[in-house]
């Protein structure tokens, strides 16, 4: 019988979902992705992780305890870079090492480091002989795999783009994929948004090697990866938004940095908000609904 | 009278390299040292950053604020990995706000130094600038940031048993001063030679059964003796002799060829590098677990990503070896007395552990 692969339904998932499921079901291998994050998931994860982590890393980890008996490999990416100026969280740079520490269960070998030549392609290899797969099987794989992704992105940024035309007011949200798309950290607040009326417009999705290009007009040394993706969508889609708000899980490195120089930086309005896994909703829902209050005055 | 005036922000006693450096290649200008780290210093720090950044950026931040009302009109910044090499930039934001007028010069970035920047930064303050001297004295800065690095593992392993109170703090300062004046590399190579030798006669008192403790942690915090609430000198006071290998001499030069080396030591928990110091600080655990240390302390600042990932590894190295650890996690609002109380106890528990070990063997 196969060896099962579960992959967690955090951090990069959100990202590669569409490249990992898609070239496991073409190599023919059986994988159980982790349902939506609930809350039993994130107790997991707070019994797991150290106090300090982020929310998102400890929601990752509930992820990976939900797993543990229903998986023989864990899929956890170890993504280092994707070139200099294009560096990641250094919780993605650990991740590897801090799950292997936190349960026994064997991981799959991915991992990246563009500045030191392991390029996604070899990650994949390397993963692909590793589930015992011949090299033109998984070169198949991964290359059928990129494509579709391709397509469903296309679709994605086209869509992101045309809710530029929909009604006032347009709100471009900053957050990581993984905080935003999380069940329980960033959807509650888009859909209270949604509900108000606002259109949202995601950061993530605009053509990625544009906001790369375009975020060096807000800072010339920035150099991560999803950060540079992020601010890059304001300078694409400024005159076209009435506000701007920055979603951040608790405490993030990244955005502790780069959210307060852009703020400092953008004139539009702006709301900044830290989930944490005590805040209530009810507060968020008293200051979205103040937010949106002004964003319809001005308009 | 000059109109450049080049301060920079303090970390522990290396800003006598530094403005040794300084002084030599850029004779028009005035270096001028920042005032002393103190509550004040990192209050102000704090009152201009974001909440939840690391403690290293508000302890820079209040410095520069200090330097720049004191007339400093060129910050240098040493910047370096991780969110350090960021921080220039929220930095510059958040000065210009405050309305400060000054040039910034950032040195690492994303861990790449831009030469040719820095060059015409050296050429624009100072128009005599000659390479040919900047690599001499860059050579005896270096050699200097080595022997005071060596001397400090000496003071760190003495201290606690010193008979004259002071002693090595005198001596130390003493050090430093001479070691600002010198001229040649000659010169400052008997200097060292010359204290290394006084440090080690200085009169200690050193029992046989000393308390041997390993210190790791997050780089800035871990070195800045202020930062950390003098906690090497608090420890001192119980006759604890530390083993410290987090230094600039470290950093700087040795890091790079040693972390392959360190990794293939701990291949059995970790497998990549983890990112800033982590993975060091891992092995450096491992190394004081397998070589009869009595304890081992991990300082961080709060909010730091790398040493939290790091943190639950060590916990388990520890775990393994049987090694007690204490962990510290300093902020801007961390008080004293209760760093005190905790490394009381840690200490009570040491004491405990070898009394308990002696009875065993006893049987």
């Amino acid at each position: 019988m196969d060896k099962i692969v579960g992959i967690p339904r955090s951090f990069l998932y959100y990202d590669h979902h569409i490249l990992w499921e898609t070239f496991l079901s073409e190599l023919r291998i059986p994988y159980i992705v982790s349902p939506k994050t609930n809350e039993q998931i994130m107790r997991f994860g707070q019994q797991d992780s150290h106090d300090e982590m982020c929310l998102s890393l400890k929601n990752y980890l509930g992820h990976v305890h939900y797993l543990e008996d229903k998986c023989d490999y864990l899929l956890v990416p170890r993504v280092d870079n994707y070139g200099l100026y294009n560096q990641t969280c250094t919780n993605f740079l650990a991740l590897y090492d801090i799950v292997h520490n936190v349960t026994n269960k064997p991981i799959l070998n991915y991992n990246i480091d563009y500045c030191h030549g392991d390029t996604e392609w070899k990650g994949f290899l390397k993963m692909g002989l590793e589930l015992g797969k011949k090299r033109a099987e998984i070169k198949d794989a991964y290359h059928h795999a990129k494509e579709k992704e391709k397509e469903y992105y296309d679709h994605l940024i086209g869509a992101n783009y045309n809710a530029l035309n929909n009604s006032k007011p347009r709100i471009l949200i900053i957050a990581h994929n993984y905080v935003l798309y999380d069940e329980m950290i960033g959807l509650p607040i888009t859909n209270m948004f949604q509900k108000m009326g606002a259109t949202i417009i995601d950061a993530n999705l605009f053509d990625q090697k544009v906001a790369l290009r375009e975020s060096r007009r807000i800072s010339s040394g920035l150099y991560w990866d999803t950060s540079r993706k992020l601010v890059g969508a304001i300078p694409i889609v400024e005159h076209n938004i009435d506000g701007i708000v920055f979603l951040s899980s608790f405490p993030c490195g990244l955005d502790s940095l780069v959210n307060e120089l852009v703020m400092r930086k953008i004139k539009k309005p702006y709301l900044n908000l830290v989930v944490d896994d005590i805040s209530s909703l009810t507060g968020m829902e008293t200051r979205i609904e103040s937010f949106m209050d002004i964003l319809n005055v001005k308009i | 009278m000059s109109k450049y005036k080049i301060s920079f922000p303090h970390m522990a006693d290396y800003y006598v390299p530094v403005r040794y450096l300084l002084s030599h290649l850029m004779e028009d200008a005035e270096i001028m040292v920042a005032p002393p780290i103190t509550s004040k210093t990192i209050e102000l720090g704090s009152k201009y950053s974001p909440d939840f950044l690391c403690t290293p950026f508000k302890y820079t931040l209040g410095t520069i604020i200090e330097a720049l009302e004191c007339g400093a009109n060129v910050i240098v910044q040493a910047g370096g990995g991780c969110r350090y090499g960021y921080y220039s930039e929220l930095q510059i934001e958040i000065l210009k706000e405050l309305g400060y007028d000054f040039t910034y010069l950032n040195l690492v970035s994303c861990g790449k130094t831009d030469i040719k920047k820095i060059y015409q930064m050296a050429k624009k303050l100072n128009p005599h600038f000659s390479v040919l001297k900047a690599c001499y004295y860059g050579f005896i800065t270096i050699k200097m940031v080595k022997y005071m690095d060596q001397i400090d593992h000496i003071i760190r392993e003495n201290i606690g048993f010193e008979v004259k109170e002071n002693s090595f703090i005198h001596l130390k300062q003493e050090m430093l001063e001479h070691f600002s004046q010198v001229k040649t590399y000659r010169e400052l190579f008997s200097l060292y030679h010359q204290y290394k030798k006084k440090f080690l006669n200085l009169e200690i008192k050193k029992p046989k059964d000393y308390f041997k403790v390993g210190m790791i942690g997050e780089l800035y915090t871990i070195m800045e003796p202020f930062a950390n609430y003098q906690l090497e000198y608090e420890l001192a006071k119980f006759g604890i002799a530390i083993k410290r290998y987090t230094n600039v001499q470290y950093l700087l030069f040795e890091k790079k060829h040693e972390i392959k080396k360190l990794l293939r030591q701990t291949s059995d928990y970790i497998k990549y590098k983890m990112g800033a110091d982590a993975s060091d600080n891992i092995a450096r655990a491992k190394y004081f677990c397998t070589h009869h240390y009595d304890g081992i302390i991990h300082i961080k600042s709060s909010f730091c990503t790398p040493e939290i990932g790091a943190m639950p590894v060590i916990s388990k190295v520890c775990s393994d070896y049987q090694v007690p650890v204490l962990f510290f996690s300093f902020d801007a609002n961390t008080s004293e007395v209760g760093i005190r109380t905790r490394i009381e106890a840690f200490y009570d528990m040491l004491e405990m552990r070898r009394e308990y070990e002696k009875s065993i063997s006893r049987n």
